[in-house]
C-alpha cells in the first residue's frame, strides 16, 4: 500500500490541563472522502484545527502528502478550508471573495478570471460576483464559501460542519453536491459533523470520537454492522442499536450487552416471541412505522412495522429475533465475537 | 364611514406629532433658535451708548474677511485640524490594534491608553504646562542630559501652535482608542482564520479585512474629530490664551475673545456662522460621498 496522503500519528491536544484530544491516530488516503463524527464537544472540530494548522499540537506528529507539517503555517500546509460560519468577508463582493486567496498568492490577473469563472460555475453562482455576502440567501453564501475552498485547487479540502446553518431541505441537496465536488475534482476531503446521516452518506471513512479519542475508524457499513464498542452501536444509525443485558437474553447469559438492529426485530405472535415488552410510542415516518419498546433488561429497543401502526402505549408486544444478528459486547463495552470464545 | 377614516386619520397624525414634539421641542430652543438668532445678530452693527445698533447686512463679514487676524486664525485652526484629525486617528488605530491582540497585561494597556481621556482638560493642560516650562519643565530636564539648551515650548510663535496640537492628540487619541477597540471585537475571529488558511500575512489582513470594517468608525472618529478640532479650546486658556503674537489662537478662542474681551457680539456672531457653514458643508461631505464607499455591517 503507498504512503497514506494525510497522517496523524498519536496527537493530543491540551487547553490548561484540560482535556482537548488525544491520541488522536488517523491515516487518510489520497482522494477519500473522511468524516469526523461524534456528540458536541468531542475534539473533531479540534482535530480538524489541528490539520489546519490553526491551532499547534501538544504531542505527536502531522504528516500532509509526505511532508511533516506539525509545526509549519495554517498557509504551507496546501489546504483549503470551509467554516461553519463560512467566515466570508463581508464588504468584498463574492468574486472579491472566492480569489482574496488567490490575489494573496500573487496569481496574475488572467488566471485569476479564469479560475474565479471556473469555480462560481461550478458552483452555481454565476451572475452573482458583484453581490456582498449580505445579499445572498444562506445557501448561496454556503456555495460561496464552497467556492473560494476549490478556486485554488488545494488537494486538501477541510469542511467544519459547514451544512448546519442550512434547513433540512437543502442540506440535502448540498450534501450531494459536496460529495460530487470532492469524486470530480479528486480531491480528499476531512468532514467534520455531528450528524450520523451527513457521515454514513457521504464519506469512504468515518472517524467517530468521544472525550476527545476516536472510538471507531472504518467505512461506514464498519460502523453500522461492526461496532467496535456500545458507544458506536448507539451514535450510529437511526434508529440506534437497542443494548440488552446478556442475563435478558436466553443463551446467551455470558455476554455483558446484547445489541440489536431495529431492522433484526420481528413482532412474533403471542407465546412464540423471546421477548415480552411493551409499548412506549409509536413514531410514524411514512413507509413504516418505528414502535419504541420498554423492557426491564433493555435500552432503546425499536421495532420496525411497516405502514401505519397505531398501537396503544403499555399495550404487551413480543418480539423474536435471530442469533446471528446479534451483537455481542463485554463488561467495558467493547465489542467481543462469541460471548462464549471472549470470556474464556 | 368616511368620517372615521377622517377620525383615525386625524388620530395618527396628532400621536405623530406628539412622539415628534419632545426632540423638536429640544432642538428648537436649543439648536435651531440660538442658530437663527445669531445669524440675525450677524447682520447688525455693534451698539454703543451713543449709537445704537443698526441693520448693515453684510459689513461684519466684510470687516471680518479684512481682518489680518481671522485669516492668521484660521490658517492656525487648518493647520491645527490637519494635524490633530490624522495624527490622533492613527495613533488610536495603531494603539486599538495593539490592545485588541493578545499582549500580556491587556486591560492594564487600555487603561492606562484611556486615562488622558477621562482626565479633565484643564487638568490636562496644567499638567503639561508643567512638562513645557522653560528650564523646570520635564521636557527641559530631559533635554539638558543631553545638553540641549533650554527651549520655551510655549513661548515662541515657531513651536506654540505645535505644542498645543501634542496636548490635543494626547488627550484625543486615548478616546479615539476606545471606539476602534469596540469596533475591532465586532470583527469575528474566524475572518482572521480564513486569512490566514489562504496565507495572507498579518498586514494584508489588516489591510484588505479589518480596516475596510473598521470604515464605519473611522467616518464616525474623523467627524468626531473635526468638531473637536473647532470646539477643544480649553487647553488655550492654560497654555498659551492664544499667543504669542496669535500664533496659538483658534478660532473659537477667538470668537470667545470678540465676544467677551473686545465685546464685539455682532463680529463674534458672524464668525460663528462662518464657522457653523463650514462644519455643514464638510460633514455633508463625509456623509455622502465617503458612505458610499463605506460597508456597513
Amino acid at each position: 500500500m503507498t504512503d497514506p496522503f494525510v497522517h496523524v500519528d498519536d496527537v493530543a491536544k491540551r487547553w490548561k490541563g484540560q482535556l482537548g484530544v488525544e491520541g488522536i491516530t488517523l491515516s487518510i488516503p489520497r482522494g477519500s472522502f473522511v468524516a469526523l463524527l461524534g456528540p458536541s464537544g468531542c475534539g473533531k472540530s479540534t482535530t480538524l484545527r489541528l490539520l489546519s494548522g490553526l491551532e499547534l499540537p501538544d504531542e505527536g506528529r502531522i504528516h500532509i502528502d509526505g511532508r511533516d507539517v506539525t509545526t509549519a503555517a495554517p498557509s504551507e500546509r496546501n489546504l483549503s478550508m470551509v467554516f461553519q460560519s463560512y467566515a466570508l468577508f463581508p464588504h468584498l463582493s463574492v468574486a472579491e471573495n472566492v480569489v482574496f486567496g488567490l490575489k494573496v498568492r500573487r496569481v496574475g490577473a488572467a488566471e485569476r478570471r479564469e479560475k474565479l469563472r471556473r469555480a462560481l460555475e461550478i458552483t452555481g453562482l454565476l451572475g452573482y460576483e458583484a453581490r456582498k455576502p449580505g445579499e445572498l440567501s444562506g445557501g448561496q453564501r454556503q456555495r460561496v464559501a464552497l467556492a473560494r475552498a476549490i478556486v485554488a485547487n488545494q488537494p486538501l479540502c477541510l469542511m467544519d460542519e459547514p451544512l448546519s446553518n442550512l434547513d433540512a431541505k437543502l442540506r440535502a441537496s448540498v450534501r450531494k453536491d459536496i460529495k460530487k465536488l470532492q469524486v470530480d475534482l479528486g480531491i480528499t476531503v476531512i468532514y467534520v459533523t455531528h450528524d450520523q446521516t451527513e457521515a454514513m452518506s457521504m464519506a469512504d471513512m468515518v472517524v467517530l470520537m468521544k472525550d476527545g479519542h476516536i472510538q471507531q475508524t472504518g467505512a461506514p457499513e464498519d460502523l453500522y454492522y461492526r461496532p467496535a464498542n456500545t458507544f458506536v452501536a448507539e451514535f450510529v444509525g437511526a434508529p440506534p442499536m437497542a443494548l440488552l443485558d446478556g442475563a435478558a437474553v436466553p443463551g446467551f447469559e455470558r455476554a455483558a450487552k446484547v445489541g440489536l438492529r431495529a431492522e433484526s426485530l420481528r413482532v412474533a405472535e403471542a407465546g412464540q416471541g423471546r421477548l415480552t415488552c411493551r409499548v412506549s410510542e409509536c413514531e410514524f415516518l411514512g413507509s413504516e412505522t418505528f414502535v419504541g419498546l420498554t423492557h426491564p433488561a433493555a435500552n432503546g429497543l425499536t421495532v420496525s412495522m411497516p405502514g401505519l401502526k397505531h398501537i396503544p402505549p403499555g399495550e404487551k408486544l413480543e418480539i423474536d429475533f435471530a442469533d446471528e444478528d446479534l451483537h455481542f459486547f463485554d463488561a467495558k463495552g467493547n465489542r467481543v465475537g462469541h460471548p462464549d470464545t471472549a470470556t474464556a | 364611514m368616511a368620517n372615521n377614516v377622517n377620525i383615525e386619520y386625524r388620530r395618527q397624525a396628532i400621536y405623530g406629532w406628539l412622539l415628534l414634539s419632545p426632540a423638536a421641542i429640544l432642538l428648537t430652543a436649543f439648536a435651531f433658535y440660538p442658530s437663527i438668532a445669531t445669524f440675525w445678530t450677524s447682520l447688525f452693527s455693534r451698539g454703543t451708548r451713543r449709537r445704537p445698533s443698526e441693520f448693515v447686512g453684510g459689513e461684519n463679514y466684510s470687516d471680518l474677511f479684512a481682518d489680518p487676524t481671522f485669516w492668521k486664525v484660521v490658517t492656525n485652526n487648518l493647520i491645527y485640524a490637519g494635524a490633530t484629525i490624522p495624527i490622533s486617528i492613527a495613533i488610536a488605530l495603531g494603539m486599538a490594534l495593539w490592545a485588541n491582540s493578545k499582549i500580556p497585561a491587556r486591560g492594564f494597556v487600555r487603561t492606562a491608553y484611556f486615562t488622558p481621556t477621562v482626565l479633565p482638560m484643564i487638568a490636562a493642560a496644567n499638567l503639561w504646562l508643567f512638562f513645557y516650562t522653560p528650564g523646570l519643565g520635564v521636557l527641559d530636564q530631559i533635554g539638558s542630559l543631553f545638553g540641549l539648551p533650554s527651549v520655551n515650548w510655549l513661548g515662541q510663535p515657531e513651536t506654540a501652535l505645535w505644542a498645543v496640537i501634542i496636548v490635543t492628540i494626547w488627550k484625543e487619541a486615548g478616546f479615539f482608542m476606545i471606539f476602534y477597540l469596540a469596533a475591532l471585537q465586532t470583527i469575528p475571529e474566524d475572518l482572521k482564520e480564513a486569512a490566514d488558511i489562504e496565507g495572507a500575512s498579518r498586514f494584508t489582513y489588516t489591510r484588505r479585512i479589518v480596516l475596510p470594517l473598521l470604515m464605519p468608525t473611522t467616518l464616525f472618529i474623523m467627524v468626531n474629530a473635526l468638531i473637536n478640532s473647532v470646539k477643544l479650546i480649553d487647553h488655550l486658556f492654560i497654555l498659551t490664551k492664544g499667543g504669542p503674537n496669535d500664533a496659538s489662537k483658534l478660532i473659537l478662542y477667538y470668537i470667545w475673545e470678540m465676544a467677551f474681551a473686545f465685546f464685539d457680539a455682532p463680529q463674534a456672531a458672524a464668525m460663528t456662522i462662518l464657522v457653523l457653514v463650514v462644519l455643514g458643508v464638510v460633514a455633508g461631505i463625509k456623509f455622502t460621498i465617503l458612505d458610499k464607499r463605506t460597508h456597513y455591517q
